[in-house]
């Protein structure tokens, strides 16, 4: 029978069918983060139970933590130092493999499980944190849960569930300059809806995905959860495997090659049946910024606001009203020229060294506007240690921008900081949800290019019109 | 965990889409390394007023503050409630503040887990159900009462209305038990040690 990428990894993970229809789901990987790491071993040891393999479990510190040079433990998050060091002795406790602050290997959870490919290819692989999709970029199966689900997974190996429907997303022909894998999500999310996922698992193909890098896959992954989706994810192919090669727990050898033999079978059969399509035309797709308090407030970057009588009925109305109103913005405004106060770069969207260096490439020579507060937070001690090697952090440093250490930072005050009540902020993060980046903060969703490019200009500019210099 | 069978209560309606569980507990709320306390930071950005980063008082037009409202346990909502982050909080916050159902369009994949394995129950019911309930409850919430009946899978609104919904199969066992997952899955512990001696087989670079 035809299989789908998603079925082949999912039905070789099933451990046996339950009499309600759900099926219990071997788990092959699972990382922690200190928001809720801690709480998850404590609960579990607390009900008498143990981690039942250490050795497929890790953990790292990025929510909390904070990313000022030279940090420790301590944080502006109240009470956040109990939650670092609760997740530090529960972890060497349970024996698990810590990633602590100041470990080259540290760094925001979903970008070093790839970094290290602790995620393989056809691997399930479960985080308590929504983007866990992120990592589907490998063919993988990422899958985002709650704590109970976390202390599940930690004590059988397995999480419960329903096997979702399937939804293929096809990007054909190319991508047009300027034109990155933020801009693909954010036009999707924008066409079909924040919630046009529900219930689906999401194959992301076609040519414009398959020439994306390994970085902008992470990426276009990483915000199927915007989406409402289960998960998405992209077959591997020869980048992934070139990506894969090598790094710290990937196979060597004999088994390498015995694995990519394997995994050149994780595609989806050309007969196989899906239960939803959706096509979209690379060339359609334009540098993409979202203008009010969901993803899916999403239009071109020249594009503007919709106008109340564009919309469909009342509900979508009220919706654009209040969204407007928390954005201080207008129907059927452009936002060209629309003043910011700050600019982020970071999160486990967008903060890859190609990332960076789509930024610095147009940083370089020049100076974030007067009056900005500009902020890069590298996703991890790998990324930051590679843009210091390359030179990439004295552009941002030299054009004005702080550079931080890695975590998740500023994409939703982790580190207790936040940009300021009615502060209009350009980021490269995922969520533009009201009060993520801080209490009353404005937040706008776009590629790193177009972060830096309303920095240098001092507001929300098309960095296609800016060139290197 | 509670067992879920029946439960009858005040609907209060926050009748919009997408509401993200930012919303539902702002992150810098999530004070304490603990499931419990966390009622007091629910709906934080809109329960309260604030002078900057300051609280200053309770916002009195936020439907949880009406005293027409006082003691609600069932929440109406629209498309999508309960996305963004996974955070369990959010599921804890409710809790911790009493409410027991939620009855929305649709709602977010990890929220909707994380409800059942809190013992709430997450129902989801077309539009104009919702509208309906929220009409003949909205005049008077504190006598017109909603009961949901977890056994029958049905919501009855007071002028007798009565919408029928479907959970999983599987969370509606756990909830009306009152089970543990985690026991459950335990009992299938030798279907997880035969499952992985073959699989170890089958795909051994999967393993450390």
């Amino acid at each position: 029978m035809s299989k789908t990428l998603f079925d082949k990894i999912w039905d070789a993970h099933v451990v046996t069918k339950l009499d309600d229809g759900s099926v219990l789901v071997y788990v092959d990987r699972l990382f922690l983060h200190e928001r809720t790491g801690g709480v998850a071993l404590t609960s579990l040891r607390e009900d008498g139970r143990s981690v039942r393999n250490p050795t497929h479990v890790f953990a790292t510190m990025d929510h909390i933590v904070d990313t000022f040079p030279g940090r420790g433990d301590t944080t502006l998050v109240p009470g956040g130092e109990l939650f670092i060091k609760t997740m530090r002795k529960t972890a060497n406790d349970a024996g698990i493999t810590l990633f602590d602050i100041g470990n080259p290997r540290h760094g925001i959870t979903h970008l070093i499980s790839a970094e290290q490919a602790i995620t393989l290819p056809g691997l399930i692989v479960a985080c308590p944190d929504s983007h866990t999709c992120t990592l589907g970029a490998l063919g993988a199966i990422g899958w985002g849960i709650g704590t109970s689900d976390c202390e599940h997974a930690l004590a059988t190996e397995t999480l419960r569930a329903m096997k979702p429907n399937q939804l293929r997303v096809r990007f054909d022909g190319s991508l047009g300059n300027g034109v990155t894998a933020k801009d693909m999500i954010l036009h999707l999310i924008g066409r079909h809806g924040a919630s046009g996922g529900a219930g689906h698992a999401v194959e992301f193909c076609g040519q414009a995905v398959a020439e994306l890098d390994m970085d902008a896959r992470f990426t276009l992954c990483n915000m199927a959860v915007e989406f409402a989706a289960f998960t998405g994810l992209i077959a591997p192919d020869e980048k992934t495997f070139a990506y894969i090669a090598n790094r710290a727990y990937a196979p060597r050898g004999e088994m390498f090659e015995r694995c990519k033999a394997s995994w050149r079978n994780l595609r989806s059969d050309p007969e196989a049946a899906f239960d939803r399509e959706i096509a979209i035309d690379g060339a359609d797709i334009a540098p993409t910024i979202t203008w009010g308090t969901s993803p899916q407030h999403a239009i071109a970057i020249d594009g503007k606001v919709p106008e109340r009588d564009e919309l469909a009925d009342d509900d979508a109305r009220a919706d654009l009203d209040q969204a407007l109103d928390y954005m201080g913005l207008e129907p059927g405004q452009s936002l060209l020229g629309l003043p910011v106060d700050g600019a982020f770069i970071g999160s486990c969207t967008n903060s890859r060294l190609s990332d960076l260096r789509a930024a610095a490439r147009l940083l370089a020579g020049r100076k974030v506007a007067a009056g900005i507060r500009a902020i890069c937070t590298p996703g991890s001690q790998h990324v930051k240690d590679a843009a210091e090697a390359e030179g990439i952090a004295k552009v941002f440093v030299d054009a004005g921008f702080e550079w931080r250490e890695p975590g998740c930072s500023l994409c939703f005050h982790a580190g207790g900081e936040g940009f300021g009540p009615g502060e209009r902020v350009i980021s490269s993060t995922n969520r533009n949800f009201r009060g993520r980046q801080g209490r009353q903060t404005r937040t706008h969703l776009a590629s790193p290019a177009t972060v830096a490019a309303a920095a240098i200009a001092g507001c929300i500019t098309d960095a296609r019109e800016l060139k290197p210099i | 965990m509670n067992a879920f069978d029946r439960h009858s209560g005040i609907c209060a309606p926050i009748r919009i889409d997408n509401v993200d569980t930012d919303q539902i507990i702002p992150s810098r709320e999530m004070k304490h390394v603990s499931k419990h306390g966390l009622g007091e930071g629910l709906f934080a950005n809109w329960r309260y007023r604030y002078e900057g980063h300051t609280r200053t008082g309770a916002n009195e037009e936020f439907v949880l503050n009406q005293p027409a409202y006082a003691g609600a346990t069932i929440l109406l909502s629209g498309r999508n409630f309960g996305c963004g982050s996974s955070r369990e909080h959010a599921v804890w916050a409710l809790h911790d503040f009493g409410i027991k159902v939620i009855i929305a369009e649709s709602f977010g994949r990890i929220f909707m887990n994380n409800c059942a394995r809190n013992g709430l129950l997450a129902i989801e019911l077309p539009a104009a159900d919702i509208d309906r309930l929220q009409q003949q409850t909205n005049a008077s919430p504190q006598t017109r009462t909603v009961l949901v009946d977890l056994t029958e899978c049905r919501v009855h609104a007071p002028d007798g209305d009565v919408f029928e919904f479907t959970v999983s199969e599987s969370d509606r066992h756990m909830l009306l038990g009152g089970l543990d997952y985690i026991d459950y899955t335990l009992k299938f512990a030798s279907d997880i040690e035969r499952f992985v001696a073959a699989d170890r087989r089958r795909r051994p670079w999967a393993y450390l």
